[in-house]
């Protein structure tokens, strides 16, 4: 999505360069070999510029303190005339708790109303049975029966697995968060798709929202928006808007000029024409948006529990804190199982006929029937509820759990085999693992943002070269040079193993339907269950470490090396494999000389993503004491230290800008030789 | 979030508090019960505002919190529970966002309360009578392959029995997470220890690895603190370090080693409470109660072990405090 908008902007250094270039190529060679020889020369005589080789603790620039006095600035000081900044950001929130205070109350809470001085007037919550009676008819509106029943299905687990408390405390959050972050990001999208000036500010923005890393921003938003749930959401909203804001510029765009034509014919006015035709035909990409919008949001759930948002994503938390794992699994299948349920929803929204206009003279039931049941639904149900206890909260003795299996399951493969697990992690540690870091830790610096720069002048010319140059030297200006070498060693061998495991699944998901519909089920979940749940299993088997966080990190970034190679084998114009069949290629010559090549692009934007998964993973695998920048991002966390934590989150940030945009780039020029773009 | 829906008051005098919750809870649907609250004990409340306490992630700091609610709310305060990091909550304590926290560890934590309490937004509010012990730690079945156990001296003899692939011929120490500052790189160069020390990114990493290679009977040397589940379950020991003074961490020339500071074992502290220093005129009452609020080691002990070894309810364990103490809470209550 993102790519193909700089892609415009590729475009027309490549076009010029390109036959200039295919002359030069010897030229490439050369100009390579002296940049590497240089490396190579300071990696071997670091004692002749040792400057060069280890960066100067005296050159640093202290930026993060910077930063920190800025943000002290900003709430202590800095007053916009009226109000100050800071009360401005706390009317906000204090804007923000009205609506999840209500949906709290309906959901989760019940309502505690204050009459007079002593006397209080208690309103119960929804039973668990009016909501799983309206969102098994929502699901039923949306998507028919199949659907109704899914989603019925999925609120039944959170009943009977007594995840029921918890799982209305975050669906109360997601269901306020998720229109708010659609709103803005509708709303921020127009403007990007009319004004092109205020497009060149926003793009790099989300690119930055996307992949700095949520703990970094957490103590600025924690200043700002005080302690608790709203502090939270905030937070979310942050993170989960950015694809929405980009799928609505895409989609706008990309709707058919016949039509928007048309609007202008019929003599729409500017506002008529956005709202009235633009935005309906942009209808199914912007529901890509929302939906993403919400498994973001549900992404985010642990993490905001960690700011007091509490739910589903504090019991994973202490109960793994307590090495319940059973019980952590429960609640993480919970949030998955809630992700599935209103991602499902979602799509079945998107995925439905535009709506008849109903006659306005009609009767209310008749106009709303969906409703009309919803309501009565509710009213039966309270009403039951009153007197039957067991249909308002469900009895404890008929929750069901599966807690005491999987620790029994951990257990028994810790006891038994703990060796041959050990013996393979030591191979991996002793003979891939440490040299790498060794290796990587001890290159000079300037050698690195040299040969990051000269790829970027290669692929894209002098802007992209300055670019990555300039990220690279940030790191090192910065002081995190060494942090940011072992978070590429982290994520550059985890990425490099889950494309290997990853590939060939997307290759064979691809040539067979019925491994397709499993595989996209393990991905779902891979997606969606919280990485903290198999991270505490996995230490237990694998000790504290960094192949615990390789592994944990390979977990959570297959998911995007299988996508999309299946999509992209699958996108493969027919003819082409018609033609490939014709001049009488065999199977596996099929899938070598026709489909891989032409699909090469998509998997690298496939792996792509695996690096910004890789990446996402790296604040996480702090929690099992990696020493990377997840690790300075955590520390600055937990000492409320705003500048380290932004300075340490925005070199996360680099180097997944870094290498985005020179696959993107190099991706671009390959689809353009094999006449894909 | 909205206040838990459950009351104090007049009620609590003839209704056990379980059965009010439940029937608050459930009979109530849609009928909308109205309670009448009021003050239990003593006098009214200064401010019926919720005085919100910090709940951080280890179930101690949960039980001590929730009876420190429960005390409150039965002299009539209303009372909030907030998730915090527990270094990160300073910034909501000095702004009045949050307005007690229980559990700040002299091991851990002393050196941000002593930051905050500078500022003078912020109030010491005394001890809470529990003794913080964190150090070296193994199980017992280690000391049969390392008999001279528990003095440190043993560790240099032992360092191949706690070794792994990794780090071999040196032992492995794990410790807590970096943000701890439990000066163990340090404290093993000064001793001069073969170990390699290891930094568990959390709490649960730490004791998942513990829980891994106690179920195997396999090495392992790692922190471990009390009060805490982990040695209640796990039989063991702490390593003896030579014992800890505040010269030991200042002055390089102190002890075995005259050229290094830590060359000793970790401090054992005090667990303090801390507050907003403007809830002390707001709720004057409640925050006598906090600091007189104190409970032993061993009490808590047990309490955690019911929660995390029996898997008992931590709202029923507090409960049951409640009801079998109340000699010793009622007189926290008292306020001139």
């Amino acid at each position: 999505m993102s790519w193909s908008e700089r892609t415009l902007l590729v475009d027309a250094t490549t076009a010029v360069d390109e036959a200039r270039e295919h002359r030069q190529a010897p030229t490439w060679l050369i100009v390579w070999g002296v940049a590497l020889l240089v490396t190579a020369v300071l990696y071997f005589f670091h004692d002749l510029w040792p400057w060069a080789v280890t960066y100067p603790e005296a050159w640093y620039i202290p930026l993060r303190y910077w930063v920190s006095d800025f943000m002290k600035w900003l709430i202590n000081s800095f007053d916009l005339g009226l109000f100050t900044f800071k009360e401005f950001t706390r009317s906000i929130a204090w804007l923000l708790e009205w609506p999840l205070d209500l949906a709290g109350g309906l959901l989760a809470s019940g309502f505690e109303l204050e009459l007079g001085d002593e006397n209080e007037l208690y309103i119960p919550r929804l039973s668990w049975l009016a909501v799983t009676a309206v969102i098994a008819l929502i699901g039923y509106q949306t998507g028919g029966l199949k659907l109704s029943l899914l989603v019925g299905g999925c609120f039944l687990y959170l009943v009977i697995f007594g995840q029921w408390d918890s799982a209305m405390v975050t669906l109360s959050s997601i269901v306020i968060a998720v229109p708010i972050g659609v709103v803005l990001g509708v709303s921020v999208g127009i403007l990007g798709f009319r004004s092109p000036r205020a497009e060149r500010f926003i793009i790099p923005t989300l690119d930055l929202m996307q992949t700095v890393p949520v703990f970094a921003y957490l103590v600025p938003v924690l200043f700002l928006f005080g302690f608790g749930p709203v502090a939270a959401m905030v937070a979310t909203i942050i993170y989960a808007t950015p694809p929405m804001v980009r799928c609505a510029m895409l989609s706008l765009k990309q709707v058919p000029t016949e039509i928007v034509e048309f609007g202008h014919m019929v003599g729409c006015s500017r506002r008529q024409l956005l709202w009235k035709v633009q935005i309906p035909s942009a209808r199914p990409t912007l529901m890509v948006g929302v939906n993403q919008v919400i498994m973001l949001s549900l992404n985010m759930v642990i993490i905001a529990s960690m700011i007091g948002a509490g739910g589903l994503g504090f019991d994973v938390l202490s109960s793994l804190k307590r090495l319940r794992i059973g019980e952590g699994i429960e609640a993480g299948v919970a949030i998955t199982v809630l992700a599935i349920a209103l991602d499902r929803i979602s799509q079945g929204f998107a995925n439905r006929p535009p709506s008849e206009h109903r006659d306005a003279s009609e009767h209310f039931i008749a106009r709303y029937p969906y409703t009309t049941v919803a309501l009565a639904v509710v009213l039966l149900t309270s009403v039951a509820g009153a007197f039957f206890e067991g249909l308002h909260t469900y009895p404890e003795q008929l929750q069901l759990t599966t807690g005491q299996f999987w620790n029994d399951l951990v257990s028994w493969i810790n006891v038994n085999f703990f060796d041959e697990l050990e013996a393979v992690k030591s191979w991996l540690l002793l003979n891939v693992l440490i040299p790498v870091k060794r290796f990587l830790l001890a290159l000079p610096w300037i050698g690195v943002v040299g040969l990051v720069g000269l790829a970027g002048y290669q692929l894209g010319g002098w802007r992209l070269a300055v670019f990555t140059g300039s990220l690279a030297l940030f790191m090192a200006v910065t002081g995190n040079w060494e942090k940011s070498m072992i978070s590429v060693y982290l994520c550059g061998i985890s990425v490099i193993i889950a494309s290997l495991i990853g590939i060939p699944i997307g290759i064979y998901s691809a040539r067979h339907e019925r491994a397709h519909r499993v595989i996209q089920v393990i991905v779902d979940t891979l997606q969606t269950l919280p990485s903290f749940v198999y991270l505490i299993p996995v230490v237990m088997l694998f000790r504290v470490g960094d192949f615990s966080a390789m592994i944990a990190v390979i977990a959570y970034a297959l998911a995007p090396a299988i996508r999309y190679t299946d999509h992209g084998i699958r996108q493969i114009p027919p003819d082409l494999v018609e033609a490939g069949k014709a001049i009488g290629c065999s199977r596996r010559q099929l899938l070598w000389k026709v489909q891989l090549p032409i699909a090469l692009p998509e998997i690298m934007l496939g792996i792509n993503q695996v690096i910004m998964m890789a990446l996402a993973m790296l604040v996480i695998t702090a929690l099992v004491g990696t020493r990377d920048l997840g690790q300075e991002v955590y520390i600055a966390l937990t000492k409320a230290d705003t500048g380290r934590g932004i300075v340490a989150g925005l070199c996360v940030a680099f180097i997944a800008m870094i290498s985005d945009r020179l696959i993107s780039a190099w991706a671009q020029r390959k689809k353009k030789e094999l006449g894909l773009a | 979030m909205a206040p838990q829906p459950h009351d104090p008051g007049d009620l609590l005098i003839t209704e056990n508090q379980e059965e009010l919750e439940m029937k608050a809870y459930c009979r109530s649907v849609f009928l909308a019960t109205l309670l009448v609250t009021g003050t239990a004990l003593g006098a009214a409340p200064e401010s019926k505002d919720p005085i919100k306490l910090t709940i951080h992630d280890w179930t101690g700091q949960y039980i001590t919190t929730h009876i420190m609610g429960r005390v409150l709310e039965e002299m009539g305060y209303n009372v909030e529970y907030q998730q915090a990091d527990y270094i990160a909550q300073f910034a909501g304590l000095e702004s009045g966002d949050l307005h007690v926290a229980m559990e700040m560890w002299e091991t851990t934590g002393k050196q941000a309360m002593d930051e905050s309490l500078k500022t003078g937004k912020t109030v010491d509010l005394g001890e809470t009578g529990m003794k913080a012990i964190e150090e070296w730690w193994y199980p017992l079945y280690m000391k049969e392959k390392c008999p001279g156990l528990p003095d440190w001296k043993a560790l240099n003899e032992c360092a191949e029995a706690f070794s792994t692939p990794e780090t071999h011929p040196k032992g492995r120490y794990l410790g807590g997470p970096v943000t701890w500052a439990g000066f163990d790189d340090e404290r093993a160069e000064a001793l001069g220890l073969n170990y390699e020390v290891v930094h568990a990114g959390t709490d649960a990493a730490l004791f998942a690895e513990i829980q891994s290679a106690y179920e195997r009977k396999a090495p392992i040397l790692a922190w471990v603190y009390t009060p805490h589940w982990a040695p209640i379950k796990f039989k063991g020991e702490w390593v003896e370090f030579p014992r800890y003074t505040e010269e030991c961490y200042d002055d390089p020339k102190w002890g075995m080693n005259t050229e290094k500071a830590y060359d000793c074992g970790k401090p054992r502290g005090w667990i303090k409470k801390v507050g907003w220093k403007g809830g002390e005129e707001k709720w004057p009452c409640a925050y006598q109660a906090v600091r007189n609020f104190t409970i032993s080691n061993q009490a808590m002990g047990e309490m955690v072990g019911e929660v995390d070894l029996d898997g008992k309810k931590v709202d029923d364990v507090v409960e049951n405090w409640i009801k079998n103490n109340e000699d010793t809470w009622k007189k926290w209550t008292q306020c001139s």
